[in-house]
């Protein structure tokens, strides 16, 4: 069989993507990393073998770029001071409600990459554990454990 | 361009503040795609439609130059699925790359333009059908020539079916004019993109 055109693929998962940047990266950087996700499959698009996952191949596009961010970020020196009522820093940031990002932002990274896969993508605990790497129960925990806190964190919000 | 699709396993509801992905967003990140694969050289085939008296157009151009023109009737989803098996499956819509193409194109619709001046990328069509395709550009504006003459030009007089096969399966019809060609008998033909397509334009250009 024959591959769709890129057209159909971007239509298709563009969103999915989409919404795993957002929730593994925060706003600033995740139209960056959608971005870079498919340019890079558009280019090896012709050599995806027939049959594959679509989602699952775009998924891990996107676990590899949106890392290329965590560690640029790690290296990037960090202000000591955040700006009072800082406004949104560009487009990307339009419409997310205050405190979700920041409740994302306080887990560790792979909870964030777990919740992001599971719980947006919809993916197995097996595939999303081939992603982040190590055992389909770890994956399974860090979820659980992100998904708690997360719980916890914006309930809290709530009843402030 | 990009359709919602809602997260299936989002049972814990704590994701619903999430921003949603609207068309602003969605357009811009295909323009920002668009822009990037062009850049990298791998936007291999880039499309549009346009509008025009005989219906919809869909134009496909290569880096090399306009490779495919097809009418609605022609079904432009399986057009676009064809070009993804016979020349590369890197397409996406990108109307910046057919600017050129669609001015011409309206220019001639508006009787203003008799000649196509863009290049143009002929590798959907081989052989016998590829020289018939090049003798199609000499029969001029306004012009028509029998399928039994365009098979004598093309070197072979008793081709005539070939002729009209070559005709049929022109990946370049409007730009490469097989509408000009028509029966001995001075009737119409076939045409690829139906008979009344083919009476628009040779009305168009007797009286334009």
């Amino acid at each position: 069989m024959s591959q769709k055109p890129f057209e159909e693929i971007v239509a298709e998962h563009g969103p999915t993507v989409l919404r795993v940047c957002r929730a593994v990266l925060g706003p600033v950087d995740a139209e960056d990393a959608w971005s870079e996700t498919f340019l890079a499959a558009l280019s090896a698009y012709p050599r995806l073998r027939a049959g594959s996952n679509i989602e699952a191949w775009l998924v891990t596009v996107a676990h590899r770029k949106a890392l290329d961010h965590v560690r640029a970020a790690s290296r990037r020196p960090i202000a000591t001071n955040e700006l009072p009522e800082r406004p949104a820093r560009d487009s990307g940031s339009a419409g997310w409600e205050s405190g979700v990002w920041k409740a994302l932002e306080a887990l560790p990274l792979k909870q964030r990459q777990t919740i992001a896969y599971h719980y947006l993508v919809g993916m197995p605990y097996l595939q999303v554990a081939q992603i982040v790497g190590g055992s389909q129960d770890a994956a399974r925990r860090a979820a659980a454990d992100g998904i708690a806190t997360l719980r916890q964190t914006l309930l809290k919000g709530e009843s402030r | 361009m990009m359709n919602e699709r809602r997260a299936k396993v989002d049972e814990s509801g704590l994701f619903a503040a999430l921003p949603t992905i609207d068309e602003e967003v969605s357009r811009r990140l295909h323009r920002r795609l668009v822009e990037a694969a062009n850049a990298a050289g791998v936007l291999d085939v880039a499309y549009r439609t346009i509008d025009t008296p005989v219906g919809a157009l869909l134009l496909a151009a290569t880096q090399k130059g306009l490779v495919r023109v097809a009418y609605a009737s022609q079904d432009h989803d399986r057009v676009l699925d064809g070009l993804a098996r016979d020349v590369s499956p890197r397409i996406l819509q990108d109307p910046a790359r057919l600017d050129r193409v669609a001015r011409e194109i309206e220019e001639y619709f508006a009787g203003r333009r008799r000649v196509f001046g863009v290049p143009l990328d002929l590798q959907l069509s081989h052989g016998f059908r590829r020289t018939v395709l090049s003798h199609l550009r000499e029969i001029g504006y306004g012009q028509t020539a029998s399928y039994a003459a365009v098979a004598k030009a093309s070197g072979n007089p008793k081709a005539v079916r070939a002729v009209g096969s070559a005709c049929a399966s022109n990946p370049l019809p409007v730009v490469v004019p097989c509408h000009r060609v028509v029966r001995s008998d001075g009737t119409m033909g076939q045409y690829v993109g139906g008979v009344e397509a083919k009476d628009a334009l040779l009305t168009l250009e007797a009286t334009a």
